[in-house]
């Protein structure tokens, strides 16, 4: 097979191109341009592009550089920007894999001649008896990232590798390390690769949107507090809402953007029997039932119950034990075992029918 | 692939001439010397420098002694936009279709840019309603445009200048233009001129400034002074050599060489003109551009696409715009000629150069129309 391995200038990607070179694919290394340059922590910078270009030269494999910046301002960093303003919690990784690795790059790799795009995620694609495709777990349970790809459907599961979900992060490394790639000992990404470690999430907000203060009130609608940015408080917070110490803790149980008004309430109040999903999308099909839902990129799975789609396509899911509430924003991805069935954005909706 | 790569990214550097080479051994191997010293092999080396800066001389029309070496055309560019402007500060304006080279230094000093029509050809009326507006210190304005080949008014640039802002500075990038057009002809008025080795089939690495007389310039880096006391560094003995065989080679063959490239070129254009359907070409009318350079909008394709298969192909191409990784960038050359968006995202420049060859362009006829075509269908 022809094969574009999408490479970060990370370890998981250079092992990725490794095993599909010596499985005698042939390989093309791609490192994709998506942000200016600004950040320090993530992908993109030139020290990553540089460290894609030496292992692809050090594997003997053309490399190029894709400039995609247009897209991912317009499909990743603007509804990011634009969620916080709404006060919502947006997972912008998820939207870059669904836009860009996942469409983008895969659709201009389908157009010059590639069968299929790899990538350095830890997760697998499993085919089932009848055919279909699933996306399952990567076999190292603690660096698993099937959360941020349950927007692989049928179509992209078709044409996508992911060499290095079978085996652990350990063996990746050594492996790396045994052909010498210099990125073996380069440590995982972390965050959002455009938010800067330095200036972080609230100084790259603040130079798209205005971050407003706001009030911080509990139950009975006393003021007890006060935030500096009301767009950057995520229900579940415990610090930085100025509470008085002591007592019971209290934790951000609402976020009102408008109003600029976050409310506070103890932990019970954190608690919620369901979460209703927009945008939902199936790996094969809308799927009811037992399942177990995450709710974060490392969160634990919880046994839940999926209720059939309302006529406005959001979907209920139910949790058999009260489980902590999603923040609005955040993807749940749904589980049967290993495998990903589908998964959706959680809104701030109060679920209706017969709750518990 | 094919084993031998067709070779058509002339205008972001040509193949090393063999004289250039066979000049510069010698200084790479037996010959030495910083030409600064006091002694025989310090001599011999300076003789070596000397005799490089009369080329240069006779190649921009000018005195020897007004020649100042660099580490190429950008160091050249930055010298004279700087440098320019610390000796005597003011507003600076520049093309809107400069090299970089030119453009951040210019913006660095806050510096404004001339609109360009849509041929990319510097706005003579914009440019003297800004001269009027605010009386420059530094005027900058390219020979050639390095994206589209479009050659500039320089000299009526000059005139603009100088009936407004006589004591302007005025500076001229001359690193695309000097291997296709006698310069002497077209610098007139001009102050201070950028010119690069690699451009002219010399070794990367080397460029010059040349400075006229009286221009007010101050140095950018502090050292030993080689250079006149405006450039620092010991000399690059076996670059400098190589740059003026490079450049004795431009003096006494350009002209065939013009008009042999301009034919392959025009062959070129008007096959994938022919052949891609929806093709436009980029710039001003053929004879206003330099004789190597064909620059395309293909609707529907985009460039990084486009490229990449013509790479697979052995062909190597250009978009013109690339950043320091190799990714391509929206041109901003492009986008003061006012194309649309949709249609630069299909940009391909083809730059021929003094060792192209018909196979060349039959090799590129076959493979840029298949390419485009099959990004078409599958766009479709």
């Amino acid at each position: 097979m022809k094969v574009l391995v999408a490479m970060s200038g990370g370890v998981d990607s250079s092992v990725a191109a490794a095993r599909l070179l010596a499985a005698g694919h042939e390989v093309v290394g791609v490192t994709m341009r998506l942000w200016g340059g600004e950040s320090d922590t993530g992908c993109c910078s030139v020290t990553d592009v540089d460290d894609a270009r030496r292992v692809a030269q050090q594997l003997g494999i053309p490399h190029h550089v894709w400039n995609f910046g247009d897209e991912f301002e317009a499909r990743v960093v603007e509804p990011y920007v634009e969620a916080h303003r709404r006060g919502l919690t947006p997972n912008p990784c998820i939207e870059c894999n669904r836009h860009l690795k996942f469409d983008r790059l895969a659709r201009r790799a389908a157009a010059v001649g590639f069968d299929a795009v790899a990538t350095g995620h830890h997760a697998r694609v499993v085919e089932r008896p009848d055919g279909t495709r699933r996306l399952a777990r990567g076999v190292d349970r603690a660096k698993d990232q099937s959360y941020v790809l349950y927007v692989l459907g049928q179509r992209e599961l078709a044409r996508t590798l992911l060499p290095v979900g079978e085996t652990t992060k350990d063996e990746v490394r050594a492996e790396a390390a045994a052909l010498g790639l210099r990125t073996a000992g380069k440590s995982d990404s972390q965050d959002v690769c455009f938010i800067t470690s330095s200036a972080g999430r609230r100084g790259f907000l603040e130079r798209r949107i205005p971050l407003r203060p706001g009030r911080v009130v509990d139950e009975a609608g006393r003021e007890v507090g006060a935030v500096d940015a009301v767009e950057l408080v995520t229900v579940g917070q415990r610090r930085g809402l100025g509470l008085p110490g002591g007592g019971e803790p209290r934790y951000a149980v609402e976020v009102d953007v408008p109003r600029a008004t976050v409310r506070v309430g103890p932990a019970r109040e954190l608690m919620t029997g369901a979460v209703v999903l927009e945008q939902v999308v199936w790996a094969d099909g809308p799927v009811t039932g037992p399942v177990e839902a995450q709710c974060s990129a490392h969160g634990t799975p919880r046994p839940a119950r999926v209720e059939p789609p309302g006529p406005d396509g959001r979907v209920t899911v139910r949790f058999d034990a009260p489980a902590r509430r999603v923040a609005a924003g955040q993807s749940v991805v749904l589980y049967e075992g290993d495998e990903v069935v589908g998964g959706g954005i959680a809104t701030a909706a109060p679920p209706g029918g017969s709750g518990p | 692939m094919p084993d031998q790569p067709v070779y058509l990214d002339h205008a972001a550097t040509t193949p090393l001439r063999p004289a250039a080479r066979a000049a510069m051994l010698p200084w790479l191997g037996e010959r030495f010397g910083n030409p600064s010293g006091a002694h025989r092999v310090a001599r011999a080396a300076r003789q070596a420098i000397d005799e490089a800066r009369d080329v240069v001389a006779e190649v921009v029309g000018c005195r020897p002694g007004d020649v100042v070496f660099t580490s190429g055309g950008t160091e050249a560019d930055n010298l004279a936009v700087l440098g320019a402007h610390e000796a005597r500060p003011g507003p600076v304006l520049c093309s809107a279709v400069e090299h970089e080279a030119v453009l951040r230094p210019v913006h660095a000093v806050g510096g404004r840019t001339v609109p360009v029509d849509r041929h990319g050809v510097v706005d003579l009326d914009a440019l003297a309603a800004l001269v009027r507006d605010a009386p420059p210190t530094l005027v900058s304005v390219m020979v050639a445009n390095n994206e589209t080949g479009a050659l500039q008014p320089v000299d009526e640039v000059a005139e603009v200048v100088r009936r407004w802002a006589p004591e302007a500075t005025v500076h001229a990038d001359a690193v695309q233009a000097t291997a296709w057009v006698p310069l002497p002809e077209r610098l007139a008025g001009v102050d201070l001129v950028s010119i690069s080795s690699h451009k002219v089939g010399g070794p990367q690495g080397v460029g010059a400034l040349v400075v006229r007389p009286g221009t007010p310039l101050r140095p950018r880096a502090l050292g030993g002074g080689q250079e006149r006391e405006l450039r620092s560094g010991t000399h690059d003995v076996a670059g400098i050599v190589g740059f003026a065989a490079a450049l004795q080679e431009v003096l006494r063959e350009r002209d065939a060489t013009a008009a042999r490239v301009r034919a392959l070129r025009d062959r070129l254009a008007d096959g994938l003109l022919a052949r891609i359907p929806g093709a436009v070409e980029t710039g001003p009318p053929r004879e206003e551009r330099l004789p190597g350079t064909l620059h395309l909008c293909v609707p529907g394709v985009e460039s990084e696409a486009l490229l990449f298969l013509l790479d697979e192909d052995g062909v190597c191409a250009s978009a013109a715009s690339a950043c320091a990784s190799g990714a391509q960038q929206a041109s901003h050359v492009l986008a003061a000629m006012g194309v649309p968006a949709e249609l630069a995202r299909g940009a391909l420049r083809l730059s021929l150069g003094w060792s192209s060859s018909a196979a060349d362009v039959d090799r590129a006829l076959a493979s840029v129309p298949a390419a485009a075509a099959r990004l078409r269908e599958v766009a479709a």
